[in-house]
This record gives structure tokens, C-alpha cells and sequence, in this order.
């Protein structure tokens, strides 16, 4: 009953031989230094600090509302960014600003390959923190593959169990940073502490204390390889000129073990010491080419570099390069760069017209907003000398942090008198406007009959600040009976 | 049922054994799934073993197993409740105090007014009077500026406690129109008459003049009383105004015909005792707020 296709002969295994799970290896990333790692390092220092730092700054905006720089107040269904205050139907911004990064990593990629997921992705930052703690804790690669086939001892629990509780404690100021954005950062940092915070900002840090662990303590790689959809899509960004981490086989090949003195003749470069798979995250190894999973951090540059260093030949046997270059080089010819490209000045373009259109939005925002409901139970209301009156609910905005008085009148409805309900004996009602609140405001259109033609008129609510010259005029119509 | 050891074949490839059954000759690998899978799938086994232990699972003939921490979507709702009902409390207790004036003058306070008096309208009120409040044939509209017995803060409170023509309640509203026409006090052409007079107190050109001429005197014989001089209406006998242009029971010459021949009248219940005072508050608040408030 064997179903394989090939000649070679079959061995067997037991049913209850089977596993239960598969055993992947592990990957025990080995420490590098170099350039590329002192970058990634200044990267990681830069992001972590904007990421714990932003939250404290302060931006006075007078006393309605907060003083957070960058805050998401979730309650008040706003979000304050500087001197922009974002509300929720003004979220079409903050789409437009995931629009403008989402083409930003493609451009990105287009031009140098993965070097988000290598050096900015917030996985990879934390793994490398991470992975930074546990260097310090048990040790480098050797230490770490030794301890973790090392039968159970106290000194085996001691090293995990302080790895697990900094990993912790690392999730756990990860998840207490991440509140800061959406509560008042010098308010809820003592409250967090002494329990007065509420259940949800609990809960945010488990979860998120939770999630760093799991996600930048034992996931790892697996979120990139498995888990990510940008590496599954990345490809499609890719052409011969975009810059991946590259091994030259030309230069490499035929690898083989190098005495010091041998000659070089006959041979290629690589001397399969198997550093630039050690120093991997991903626990790859990148002389089989580009492949899936490589996060084009580079650490494999450094580790070569410093092996080339070692047996006296130049740099670039694994380097940053485009594929087209690769090629050129094992022809003998030089590297051409070929940066402005019809993919890559597209997402170029897209990317300045959505940041653009972002802006603009931005810019083109009116500190106030109205809306109108026109009755509809019952759409009209005969008065008693025949007159006709029609109901509005006016939805007044003001998204400034100040108080506002604004004058309503009805424009391009001939003999009509405007009331507004609690503001009856006002011959021009003026309505006050509180801080960053929506008033909703009655308003009676009163009619003439003589002025009734039998057909709804169309007219406009105006709403005049006279104080900011701002003007709001919103479409409605009047009706009333068939004539 | 066969107890010798099943030997499975591997795949050279993946490694992998290859489960023995063949489906027109295409094979299934048994590549074991992650470790992670397979605790996680524990996991949630044991969780779900708990859970049955914690929170109410099982269903019986009469009941289900309850849960060690007593958890009920029940006791949820009436908790949410309470804390509604406490978080309302403030608002209520200022409601009580203040009367409609101070309560107009509050924005915050007259919206929290104006929002419990729509839910107990379309409980109690929108039944007659219609969920807009824009009244039916027989039905008072009031929205409107037209009002039997006033639109004011305190007629209106009057009309709401104690009803129109209620029968369970000393100090209702009461008026009657006799039956002009039924009861013999008037003829037909009388009433006819005094149908053409009332349709032109509205401004309304009688179809004969003669006959609306002849009924001015009938009116005042008869309606003055009730109606008023010239139909102004005399609230204090919820007597309707008829020189305006809003018809209860209709404003064509035949429904007011019908009217004065043999008048209809609409009963409205007394809510004191059914609503408490708060309630009947927040009730005449929103229907004051409606457009025809005096």
C-alpha cells in the first residue's frame, strides 16, 4: 500500500513512535559587533526612548482640556496630537496617516528591502532587548545551547527564573507605557500603583505585560516568519534592484575549512564557519539566497566582516546589495545602482499625494461643525392662524477647547422666524458653545401660510461666530402640505 | 481489531510517517502539528473544566449547575440598573427641588429632563396622542399653539394629574357640549346655520353668506358661553377655539356639522398616582418643550 513515488527504500515507524508535536530547533542568536549592530543599537535606543518619553511631554491648552502632548482620550472620544484635536469622525486622518506609512514601508522596501522588519519593527526592537537581558542573565550562545540541555539544577532555576522576572518586568513597563497614551501620564502612574486606576488600565498592562513576554521572550522569529503578514506580501516590493542582504556564491563558492597560510587559489572565500547562521534571529542561514524569513537585519554583514577581518581578505563576502549587482559581480563587471525606478518613484509619488491629502485635511479643518435632523414625526405642524412650523435638532461642534457663542439664522427661507428652544425671546438666537462638546439645540422654523407655496423649500441653517469669523452653513429643507 | 503493532512508512522528504490509508493513491503525511498547538488545545481543555466549575454550565431538568462564583447575567442587569438609577439621582433630586422656570434655565438639567419625559411619553402618551405628539382626529396635537385648557407650566401639570373628563378623579377637567342636534335644542337648519357662522369666524368665505349671518345669532344664543365671543375660545371651560385653523374632530362643514349635532369628547386618564410626581414633571417639561409651551 506505499504510495511513495520514489525509488529510495522506505524505512518504517511505529505507530505509537509517532510525535505528538513537532521538535523545531531552537535558535541561540551568537552576540556580533559592528557597524550595523552599533546601528540597530542606536535605532533601538532611539524608538525605546520614544516610546517611554512622548507621553510626558506637555502642550498647555488652556483649561478645558488636557495638557498631554500626544493623548488618546478614549472617554472623551477624542484624540489630541499636538495642536490637532482628532474626533471620531475625523478618523478618516488617521486612516489617511496608516495610508501614508503603509505606502512609506513600500517605498521603503522597494528601495532597501526589509529594513523595517530589521531594524524598527516593535518585534524586533523588543526581541532585541529581550535577547539583550537574556545575554546578560546566561550567557552567549555556547552558555545558552549548554544550560538549556542541562538537566533540571538550582543554578539552572535561579538563571530562568531571573530571566522570566526582567522579561517581566520589561512587559510590564511596556504595557504601563502604553497606558500613558491614552490617560493623563502623570495622573495614572501613581495611580497605578496605588490601585486607584481603573479596571481597564489593569487589564491593558496584564495583557500587554503578558503579550511582550510571550511575543519578544519565546515567539521570537516565529512572529516573522510564521506569524507576520508583511513577509508573506514583501516580495511583491521586490525587483532586482532592491538592496537585500546578499552572500556573493560567486565570491564564497566552492566553500571549505581555511588553515591560516593556505592558499586561496582554487576556492572560494567562505570558510563555512557558520558565524553568519549563529548570529541569525531568525536562525537562518544566508547562503542558500534571499529567502522568506530573513529579516535583513544585517548581523550577518558584521559577522562576516569580522571574519574577512581575521583571515585577511577584503569585506562584502555577505553584504547589503541589490540582486542585479550580485550578478554583475560574478561576471567581473561593476555594480550598477539603479535607485530611480518606475516602482520605486510610483510609491514615491503616491506617498508625497497621500501625505499631501493628509496635510490638507489637517489644514482645511473648521473648528466648528454642524449638522441638522429635520423633524419627520410629523414633518410639519399647522399653527393656529395657519401658519407652518417645522422642528430641527441642531447638532452644533466645537472642537476648540474654548468656550463660543454663535448666532443661528435661517438663510434663504423668505418670512420665516427662527426660534430656538429656551432662547425664544432673542430676536437673533445666540447659542453658547461649550469646550470641545456637542451641543444639540431645538429649533422651530416658523412659516407664514401666505408664503407656502405647496412644494418644500430648500434653505440653510447659518451658524455665525462673529468673534472668530467662522461661518457653518448646513443644507436643510421646509416642509408642509400639498397645495 | 487487530493488537499487532501498526508499522507506518516515512516520507523520505519531509521526514514525516505516512499514514497508511490511501485515497486513489494520494496519501496524507502525519507531520505532527507545533508543541505550542498542542499544549495551547491542554490548555483550553483544562479552561473549559473550569470554567464549568466557576460559572453556570450545565443544564438540567429544572435548573443548571450554578457555579462556584455565583456569576448571573441576571443579578448583572439589576446592578447596571442600580448604578443608572444612582448615577440619575443627583438630576432627580435637582428635578424635585427646582420648579419648571430654574429647571428651563439649566441646559444640562433640562435635557436630562427632556430626555426622561420622551421615554415616558412614548410609554404613557404616544398611544392617543402619537409618538411625535402631533395628535390624531379626537386626539389634542401638541405641538402646536392651540391648547383646550393652556399650555403653561402649570395648566399643563393640572391636565396630566388629573385628566380630561377622568372618572376616577374629583378635580378633572370637565366640559361637555350638548347635543345640539340629537337632543332637540337645535333644528337642522339651525345647525347648519350656526356651522356656516363658526367656518367663517376662521376667515374661512361662507358658502352662504345668508345662512352664516342667520347663525350669528344662534351662536350667540347657544355657543357664547362655552366658546366664547366671536369662537375666541374660553379655557376655563376647556371650550375650544374656533377661530383658528386646528380642528379636533375636523374642519370641513360636515365634521363640524356632526360636531354640534352630536359632539364627541375625548377622555384623557389622571396620571397622578399612576406616575409619580417626578415622572409627571419631567412629562410636562418635554411636552412644554415641544413647540406650543405658553
Amino acid at each position: 500500500m506505499s504510495m511513495t513515488m520514489n525509488n529510495r527504500t522506505p524505512t518504517t515507524i511505529d505507530e505509537a513512535d509517532i510525535p505528538v508535536w513537532s521538535h523545531k530547533p531552537k535558535t541561540f542568536p551568537k552576540k556580533v559587533k559592528g557597524p550595523i549592530r552599533n546601528l540597530k543599537w542606536a535605532v533601538m535606543a532611539v524608538l525605546l526612548a520614544i516610546y517611554w518619553g512622548v507621553p510626558w511631554f506637555r502642550f498647555d491648552r488652556g483649561p478645558f482640556a488636557p495638557d498631554q502632548a500626544i493623548l488618546i482620550d478614549l472617554p472623551g472620544r477624542k484624540a489630541y496630537f499636538l495642536w490637532f484635536e482628532i474626533w471620531p469622525q475625523e478618523v478618516y486622518i488617521v486612516t489617511g496617516l496608516l495610508i501614508v506609512a503603509a505606502i512609506g514601508l513600500f517605498f521603503v522596501t522597494a528601495m532597501l528591502g526589509r529594513v523595517w522588519c530589521g531594524y524598527a519593527c516593535p518585534q524586533t526592537v523588543w526581541t532585541d532587548l529581550f535577547m539583550l537581558v537574556e545575554r546578560w542573565i546566561e550567557g552567549d550562545r555556547a552558555q545558552r545551547m549548554k544550560l538549556d540541555r542541562a538537566p533540571f539544577s538550582m543554578k539552572k532555576l535561579g538563571k530562568r527564573t531571573a530571566k522570566f522576572a526582567a522579561w517581566a518586568f520589561i512587559g510590564m513597563m511596556t504595557g504601563g507605557a502604553w497606558i500613558l497614551y491614552f490617560n493623563d501620564a502623570p495622573t495614572v502612574v501613581p495611580e497605578l500603583f496605588t490601585g486607584e486606576a481603573g479596571t481597564a488600565v489593569y487589564a491593558t498592562v496584564a495583557f500587554l505585560t503578558f503579550s511582550t513576554f510571550l511575543m519578544a521572550g519565546i515567539a521570537r522569529e516565529n512572529v516573522c516568519t510564521f506569524m507576520c503578514p508583511y513577509a508573506r506580501f514583501q516580495s511583491a516590493m521586490f525587483d532586482q534592484d532592491t538592496m537585500v542582504v546578499s552572500y556573493h556564491p560567486a565570491r564564497g563558492e566552492k566553500r571549505g575549512k581555511h588553515k591560516a597560510g593556505e592558499s586561496w587559489d582554487g576556492r572560494g572565500h567562505c570558510i563555512d564557519c557558520r558565524q553568519c547562521v549563529d548570529v541569525c534571529p531568525t536562525g537562518i542561514d544566508i547562503r542558500d539566497g534571499l529567502q522568506m524569513s530573513c529579516i535583513s537585519c544585517g548581523l550577518c554583514v558584521d559577522a562576516c566582516n569580522s571574519i574577512m577581518d581575521k583571515v585577511g581578505l577584503p569585506h562584502g563576502l555577505i553584504s547589503y546589495d541589490t540582486e542585479r549587482n550580485i550578478e554583475l559581480k560574478a561576471c567581473g563587471q561593476k555594480p550598477k545602482w539603479n535607485l530611480l525606478r518606475l516602482r520605486t518613484i510610483g510609491y514615491g509619488v503616491v506617498f508625497a499625494l497621500a501625505g499631501l491629502g493628509v496635510l490638507y485635511a489637517l489644514m482645511a479643518r473648521q473648528p466648528m461643525d454642524a449638522s441638522v435632523l429635520a423633524d419627520r414625526n410629523p414633518l410639519f405642524v399647522r399653527l393656529s392662524n395657519g401658519d407652518l412650523r417645522n422642528g430641527y435638532t441642531l447638532k452644533l461642534l466645537n472642537k476648540t477647547p474654548e468656550l463660543h457663542a454663535v448666532e443661528i439664522a435661517a438663510v434663504g427661507l423668505t418670512g420665516a422666524e427662527v426660534t430656538v428652544l429656551g432662547h425664544e425671546t432673542e430676536a437673533v438666537p445666540t447659542v453658547e458653545l461649550a469646550p470641545d462638546a456637542v451641543a444639540a439645540i431645538r429649533v422651530f422654523v416658523r412659516l407664514p401660510e401666505a408664503d407656502w407655496k405647496g412644494s418644500p423649500l430648500d434653505f440653510d441653517f447659518v451658524v455665525t461666530d462673529h468673534g472668530r469669523n467662522l461661518t457653518v452653513s448646513v443644507p436643510t429643507r421646509f416642509e408642509g402640505p400639498a397645495k | 481489531m487487530s493488537s499487532e503493532k501498526r508499522k507506518y512508512e516515512v516520507d523520505p522528504v519531509t521526514g514525516s510517517a505516512i499514514h497508511p490509508y490511501s485515497w486513489d493513491g494520494i496519501g496524507e503525511l502525519e507531520t505532527p502539528p507545533p508543541r505550542w498547538w498542542v499544549l495551547t488545545y491542554l490548555v483550553c481543555f483544562l479552561f473549559a473544566v473550569g470554567w464549568w466549575v466557576a460559572y453556570p454550565a450545565w443544564p438540567y431538568i429544572a435548573g443548571y449547575t450554578k457555579g462556584v462564583l455565583g456569576f448571573s447575567t441576571r443579578a448583572d442587569v439589576a446592578e447596571q440598573i442600580a448604578a443608572a438609577k444612582a448615577a440619575q439621582a443627583p438630576y432627580n433630586n435637582k428635578l424635585a427641588q427646582l420648579d419648571y422656570a430654574a429647571i428651563a434655565a439649566d441646559p444640562e438639567l433640562s435635557t436630562f429632563a427632556m430626555a426622561g419625559g420622551k421615554a415616558l411619553f412614548g410609554e404613557n402618551c404616544a398611544q392617543c396622542h402619537g409618538s411625535g405628539a402631533n395628535g390624531n382626529v379626537g386626539y389634542p396635537n401638541l405641538l402646536d399653539d392651540d391648547w383646550l385648557w393652556g399650555g403653561d407650566y402649570t395648566t399643563l401639570e393640572q391636565t396630566v394629574m388629573h385628566g380630561v373628563r377622568s372618572t376616577n378623579d374629583e378635580a378633572t377637567r370637565q366640559s361637555q357640549m350638548p347635543a345640539f342636534g340629537k337632543d332637540g335644542i337645535l333644528t337642522r337648519e339651525q345647525v347648519d346655520d350656526v356651522v356656516a357662522y363658526v367656518l367663517s369666524l376662521s376667515g374661512t368665505a361662507p358658502a352662504d353668506p345668508a345662512a352664516a349671518e342667520r347663525g350669528a345669532q344662534v351662536f350667540a344664543d347657544n355657543c357664547v358661553a362655552c366658546h366664547g365671543d366671536a369662537g375666541v375660545g374660553l379655557r376655563e371651560m376647556g371650550g375650544p377655539k374656533l377661530n383658528d385653523a386646528i380642528w379636533l374632530y375636523g374642519g370641513d362643514p360636515k365634521a363640524v356639522a356632526a360636531q354640534v349635532f352630536n359632539p364627541r369628547h375625548g377622555v384623557m386618564p389622571a396620571w397622578a398616582g399612576r406616575l409619580d410626581p417626578l415622572a409627571i414633571k419631567k412629562l410636562v417639561f418635554y411636552v412644554h418643550s415641544l413647540g406650543g409651551g405658553e
